[in-house]
């Protein structure tokens, strides 16, 4: 039977990876560079955590490494695309090349590898683990799983990234339009040679801000690989998930809540296509995607032909709303030069 | 513009000396453009080795032995032309969409439905197995590419419609169009079960080398195929497009200032379906001719990423189609020879390396960069 509430709650969970991909990817796009590399940048993330944890048996440190190369990586595309003014276009497939490459050489024969230390499920027992705040975690945990509806979806037997992707949305909607940091960040993406003038440095922001948006790619990468679907699957480990997170950074118009609902969206409808071709029965008819399984691969086409949708809902919003896109976005910024 | 326009400020704070950077104000001549490709290329294969040798490898015996693969005999060199045929097609379906700054990257779906709908005609059938070649070649070609048209219409009108971004539609459409291919080969055309369909008639294959071995010997084996010529022909047509006709202009005029492009009322929309299309069928010919030069059925892994290597083909070639047939030919020898290389993702590195060096290239026939002597200011 098809269960809407196991749907939802897989949903919110595989939907975390590209929450944090499109929220990295909203960062940089919100300072006027638009990086098209999330796909390598998440391979070499769940590439780089799944190797680590498996040779020092820490997820942590996996999902650090995993941040740190992805970070490292987004580093080539600034500086193919500020310092040397690359179009942004060819250097995000450029990185995404590299990236796949790269965790395709570096991670040969990983999957023939056993069962890795997982990131682990949050649970009352887990955070009583936890020093001096422990106890009140757990009880916080036990009164928010109990909650009807949103306890067993959001809270109950969930990993502990998803958990971080509910502290990180409200965070970095808060930092990007009620911090003076978020202010800086959305002058240089608008107009940047305002910025400029009051003393921000166009240059160095880019930089820092392309590089968080490398650190969330590797952290999505890291949270396929330690978290959702363990293992290392090489290309087929992300599945083309990046371009989808760049993808929903123009439906979501630069918001990361908005980026939030989309993501878990996302989440549930690869969890509905597993699941829509288990039962015999749906709504009390013949399930044809029980009875013809090859009308499968309908059902997977199902987030690319969405992807391509929201894609058109969210570009006729932005024009008729004349909202949405940093006014900067994918120009180079040369100082002294006419233009944005 | 001012002269150190794009130093970045930490080189200039730090160093003894300065780098200054000018724009060059005359274009580039075709000589530097040249020389900096190939320093590129130079480079990339060194950061390749270093990374081949990082990971355990023997950088200077990988290179050896994809020359040798690739070039050291007869046999070599037809599979590494055969294998440049399907690149040299998506490399010219990519450089004639990005002349216009249309990032096709969907050359991969393209291709695939190219070769779905060739193989509809042999499979559905629409022409009986017995008919001549002659017919059957010509219906083939022109079904793979309609359905690529068909492939790259989407993301075309998309984008002249609603100004979606075709970077990501193409994309998605490329995971689309293989799901659909295999849908065809695992329930409808499956020989037996198997996930490939039935072997086609010989009446819709390409002519091939080895066809003539009953008169020349040394042609015993070889796999070149008659794609090749069609390969060929096309970069002939794109070349004349693009420089010699009237729409070549209205393209050229688009990619490199869409403003002027349009106070000039050239239809920039319909130009960008058309080119779209265009691109699309390119690499719908690129599928027909793997499959009827090579695979001689439909099957899941008839691309090992041939749309995607386009992209890097094109970008190499600057975007000369004449130019895309040299740079093809050396991507089809480090494909052949790269089936064999361990790890399997070195061919994938390296081209990902390649493309880097190429970009950060570029900046040098954009720019002068002199090293000067740091002065008091």
């Amino acid at each position: 039977m098809l269960d809407l509430i196991t749907i939802l709650q897989a949903g919110v969970a595989s939907g975390t990876v590209l929450l944090f991909a499109t929220i990295g990817e909203i960062f940089a796009e919100r300072s006027g560079v638009m990086n098209l590399g999330v796909e390598g940048m998440m391979l070499i993330g769940a590439m780089s955590a799944f190797s680590v944890t498996i040779s020092t048996g820490d997820p942590l440190l996996g999902v650090l490494v995993a941040m740190l190369a992805a970070g490292l990586l987004s580093q080539i595309h600034a500086f193919l695309t500020i310092t040397l003014q690359s179009d942004q276009v060819v250097s995000g497939l450029a990185l995404t090349f590299l990236g796949t490459g790269i965790s395709l050489v570096l991670g040969e024969g990983l999957s023939k590898a056993g069962t890795v230390a997982l990131l682990p499920i949050v649970s009352p027992a887990w955070l009583s683990g936890i020093p001096l705040l422990g106890g009140g975690l757990a009880l916080l945990q036990q009164l928010l799983s109990a909650i009807p509806l949103l306890g067993p979806i959001l809270f109950t037997n969930q990993n502990v990234l998803v958990y971080g992707g509910y502290l990180f949305v409200p965070i970095a909607w808060y930092l990007i339009n009620r911090t003076r940091p978020g202010l800086h960040l959305r002058a240089v993406g608008d107009y940047p040679a305002a910025a400029d003038s009051l003393g921000v440095s166009v240059t160095r922001l880019r930089y820092f801000y392309v590089f968080v948006g490398g650190l969330l790619a590797g952290l999505a990468g890291a949270t396929i690989s330690l978290a959702i679907s363990p293992g290392w699957f090489s290309e087929l480990t992300t599945g083309g998930q990046g371009w989808i997170a760049v993808g929903l950074v123009i439906f979501a118009q630069w918001n990361p809540v908005r980026a939030m609902f989309g993501a878990y969206a996302f989440g549930a409808l690869r969890r509905l296509i597993l699941d829509i071709q288990g039962p015999t029965l749906l709504f009390g008819m013949a399930n044809p995607f029980y009875y013809n399984p090859y009308w499968g691969f309908f059902l997977q086409m199902l987030p690319y032909a969405f992807t391509v949708i929201v894609l058109v809902i969210g570009s006729r919003d932005a024009v008729r709303k004349r909202l949405g896109a940093p006014a900067a976005l994918g120009v180079p910024y040369v100082r002294g030069e006419r233009g944005l | 513009m001012s002269k150190t326009t794009a130093t970045p400020d930490i080189i200039q704070r730090r160093l003894p000396i300065t780098l200054q950077v000018e724009p060059r104000l005359k274009g580039t001549s075709p000589g530097l453009s040249i020389i900096t490709s190939l320093a590129a290329v130079l480079v990339a294969l060194i950061l390749g080795g270093i990374l081949i040798a990082l990971v355990g490898g023997d950088p200077f015996a990988t290179y050896a032995h994809i020359a040798n693969v690739a070039f050291g005999s007869l046999g070599g060199i037809t599979d590494t032309l055969t294998k440049a045929t399907p690149l040299i097609l998506v490399g010219l379906a990519c450089a004639l969409a990005f002349r216009m700054k249309l990032w096709n990257i969907g050359a991969e779906g393209q291709f695939y439905i190219g070769a779905w709908a060739a193989s509809a005609v042999v499979l559905i059938p629409l022409l009986p197995a017995t008919a001549s070649p002659f017919l059957f070649i010509p219906a083939m070609m022109i079904a793979g590419m309609l359905g690529g048209a068909a492939w790259g219409f989407i993301p075309g009108f998309l984008k002249a419609r609603f100004k979606v971004n075709e970077v990501i539609t193409t994309l998605m459409l490329n995971y689309i169009a293989v799901a659909w291919n295999n849908f065809w080969i695992f329930a409808v055309w499956t020989e037996g079960g198997f996930q490939m369909s039935p072997m086609f008639p010989r009446t819709s294959w390409l002519p091939r080398l080895s066809d003539l071995a009953a008169q020349i010997k040394d042609f015993r084996g070889l796999t070149l195929h008659g794609g090749f010529i069609i390969a060929l022909l096309a970069a002939v047509v794109v070349w004349f497009i693009l420089n010699r006709s009237k729409w070549g202009y209205e393209i050229r005029l688009i990619g490199d200032n869409p403003k002027a492009a349009e106070y000039a009322g050239i239809p920039i929309r319909r130009n960008i379906v058309l080119v779209m299309m265009a691109s699309g069928a390119l690499a719908g010919l690129a599928g027909m001719s793997e499959i009827s030069g090579v695979v001689h059925r439909l099957q899941g892994a008839i691309s090992p990423g041939y749309g995607f290597t386009g992209i890097i083909i094109a970008w190499l070639a600057k975007l000369n189609p004449y130019a895309v047939i040299i740079v093809s030919i050396l991507f089809g020898a480090l494909l052949l020879a790269g089936r064999e290389i361990q790890p399997s993702g070195i061919p994938k590195m390296i081209q990902g390396i390649v493309l880097v060096c190429l970009i950060a290239s570029d900046f040098f026939t954009r720019y002068r960069v002199r090293i000067a002597r740091r002065t008091e200011a």
